[in-house]
């Protein structure tokens, strides 16, 4: 063990792992918040509830079923896409002609539903829910201890965001998509079924949300309360980075969580609003956000 | 030698909606006169409080076109203001109620400076942020008094006179604050200032090109929504003698959309109506518990699906007439 600007390197770098955890969580979110965004012009305000439905899912799934984590790691965003499919053919559709606002205001209502809900059956008090065995334990590093499931979260999430990335930026599909986003009308008239990649492209969005929040069920607890406390940090990393680059979402996302670890090692009492801060300076400094383009 | 021509049918159009807006005022007046001898005071008081708190918000949205998504801060702020300023300092109600609403103006200068900076949805979630940010330092400082709020706060002396632990002085006061604030709306909206800022809604970049700094309008335009907002919170601490982390939270933020939303985005009377029926259906409802957020999210989404106009907006698209 040492010490740096006088912290001891085990807090250091524990903190600077729980930065990239939080980080991973940013990261999954605003970029499923960018690519709706980007097909459905709507600003998902749902994306914190189905976060925490993902939790709710893993937790019910074992108590019910005894299915563990991994296979909870599958069927939850499974889930609750489908659960997003719905709410897209019943409620959004309605919506893609009209101004943007309807659409933040809609999905704050499901938002609500959905918390209510989750809270009259499950309270407000943490569920807790256990670590898969396999990811058990962990190693000593010398100067900071390293558990298994951490290391496990980030690369996940990193493995899944890349992906993501590179199925929308490099594939046939992500090039649909690109040009459905750019000129629905054109690429409809090629013969490719816009309405349904707009049904898809929300389910998988709702899908994604799921899955950091199976992930960070044995992290935090599973509570419905969850969602709506992260949701509002994610809209400020998506003011932050912009809306614009999906790369720039990711990067945005895992950068603030660090930053927001490390504030917590040096300076703990603005740890929940350094988030805000960095959003303000942002706003002063570049307008249209660090990946954003000039609307 | 030019002629000013005044087209017969618009003229005697406009001046009927004069007279709708004349006559739906005097009903809200009257109304408000004789509500509390029907149900009760309180009831009606923190309504009103509400009502001006909604009214400050849909002059954003109504009237400029911007969402404010984060407006709790202003009034949770003024709120724990006005009631440290009350109690601590031992200030009078007047003077604790002009202290909270101006720091709510000071916030609003300095968060709606920056949030003017982005457009459209952006705008929402960026004031959505600041005001989460202000929750989390309501958390932190001493003189909120975290969880537990300010309690306990003194009504006061009105101008150290009239003593307000009466609810009929009470009322009276708030009843007088509450139609100050609301003819200040009416009369934004009716001034050349407001014509701008509606053009500022229909066409920004026109509006630009016609010569307006529109940053200015928006900017304005914010900060009086902001101390509106603070008015309303500073006059419910001193009302009901509390102020506490739930007027800060982004609940609350939602409420005062939902109650401009179900009354009637963009109408005079519409938020007024609207906090009426959903403070009245909270008070209602309350012993199902959870479920209130529910309804609360079930309204959202009937009124953003089949009517977007509102209550007021539906019978003033009705009768044909502006309300």
């Amino acid at each position: 063990m040492f010490t740096i600007f006088g912290v001891p390197s085990a807090a250091l770098f524990g903190q600077l792992l729980i930065g990239l955890i939080n980080g991973s969580f940013y990261a999954l979110l605003s970029l499923g918040l960018a690519v709706i965004f980007g097909m459905l012009n709507i600003i998902n305000f749902t994306h914190g509830a189905q976060y925490m439905l993902g939790a709710l899912a893993a937790y019910l799934l074992l108590q019910y079923t005894g299915l563990g984590y991994w296979p909870s790691l599958i069927f939850a965003p499974i889930v609750v896409g489908l659960l997003g499919i719905v709410i897209e053919r019943f409620f959004l559709q309605w919506l893609y002609k009209l101004d943007h606002l309807y659409g933040l205001l809609l999905t704050f209502g499901l938002a609500l539903i959905i918390e209510g809900v989750s809270r009259h059956y499950f309270g407000t008090a943490g569920l807790p829910y256990a670590l898969p065995d396999s990811l058990q334990g962990g190693h000593n590093l010398g100067f900071m201890f390293l558990p298994n499931y951490r290391v496990w979260v980030i690369v996940a999430s990193a493995t899944v965001c890349f992906s993501t990335w590179f199925v929308i930026e490099r594939t046939r599909i992500g090039a649909y998509l690109r040009a459905a986003t750019e000129n629905p009308t054109l690429v409809r008239a090629f013969g490719i079924n816009v309405p349904r990649m707009i049904t898809l492209t929300y389910g998988f969005g709702a899908a994604l949300a799921a899955f950091a929040g199976v992930m960070a069920a044995p992290i935090y607890n599973v509570s419905p309360n969850m969602g709506s406390e992260l949701i509002i940090v994610v809209f400020a990393v998506v003011v932050i980075g912009g809306m614009g680059s999906i790369l720039g979402a990711i990067i945005t996302g895992f950068a603030l969580g660090v930053v927001e670890g490390l504030t917590k090692v040096f300076f703990p009492e603005a740890s929940s609003t350094v988030v805000f801060v960095i959003m303000a300076i942002v706003l002063l400094v570049r307008p249209s956000g660090l990946f954003g383009r000039r609307a | 030698m030019t002629e000013r021509v005044v087209d017969p049918l618009t003229h005697s159009q406009s001046a009927w909606r004069t007279r709708s807006e004349t006559i739906a005022f005097a009903i809200m007046v009257a109304a408000l006169v004789v509500a509390p001898f029907i149900t009760y005071p309180l009831f009606v008081m923190q309504a009103m409080c509400f009502a001006l708190f909604a009214c400050a918000f849909n002059l954003l949205i109504g009237y400029v076109g911007l969402l404010s998504f984060g407006h709790a801060l202003y009034f949770g702020w003024a709120s724990y203001v006005a009631a440290h300023a009350a109690k601590v300092w031992g200030l009078t109600p007047e003077l604790a109620i002009l202290t909270g609403t101006l720091t709510a103006v000071a916030c609003g200068v300095i968060a709606g400076s920056l949030a003017i900076r982005r457009q459209g949805i952006y705008f929402a979630m960026t004031t959505l942020a600041f005001a989460q940010m202000m929750y989390f330092v309501a958390l932190r400082v001493k003189f909120t008094g975290g969880e537990d709020g300010i309690q306990g706060v003194p009504r006061g002396h009105l101008f150290g006179l009239i003593d307000l632990r009466g609810e009929s002085a009470m009322y009276v006061v708030v009843l007088i604050i509450f139609l100050a604030g609301f003819l200040l709306i009416y009369r934004i909206i009716h001034s050349p200032f407001g014509e701008v800022l509606k053009a500022i809604r229909e066409n920004e970049t026109r509006a630009i090109s016609l010569g307006y700094k529109t940053d200015r309008y928006k900017l304005l335009a914010f900060v009086l929504s902001a101390g509106l907002a603070g008015l309303a919170g500073s006059t419910k601490a001193i009302l009901l003698q509390i102020a506490s982390l739930t007027d800060v939270n982004w609940p609350m933020s939602g409420e005062v959309v939902l109650m401009s939303l179900v009354g009637g985005l963009g109408t005079i009377f519409g938020p007024i109506v609207g906090s009426f029926v959903i403070l009245a259906m909270e008070y209602k409802l309350a012993f199902l518990g959870e479920w209130v957020l529910v309804i609360q999210g079930v309204i959202f989404v009937a009124c953003v699906l089949l009517f977007r106009r509102g209550i007021i907006g539906e019978i003033a698209n009705w009768l044909r007439i502006r309300l």
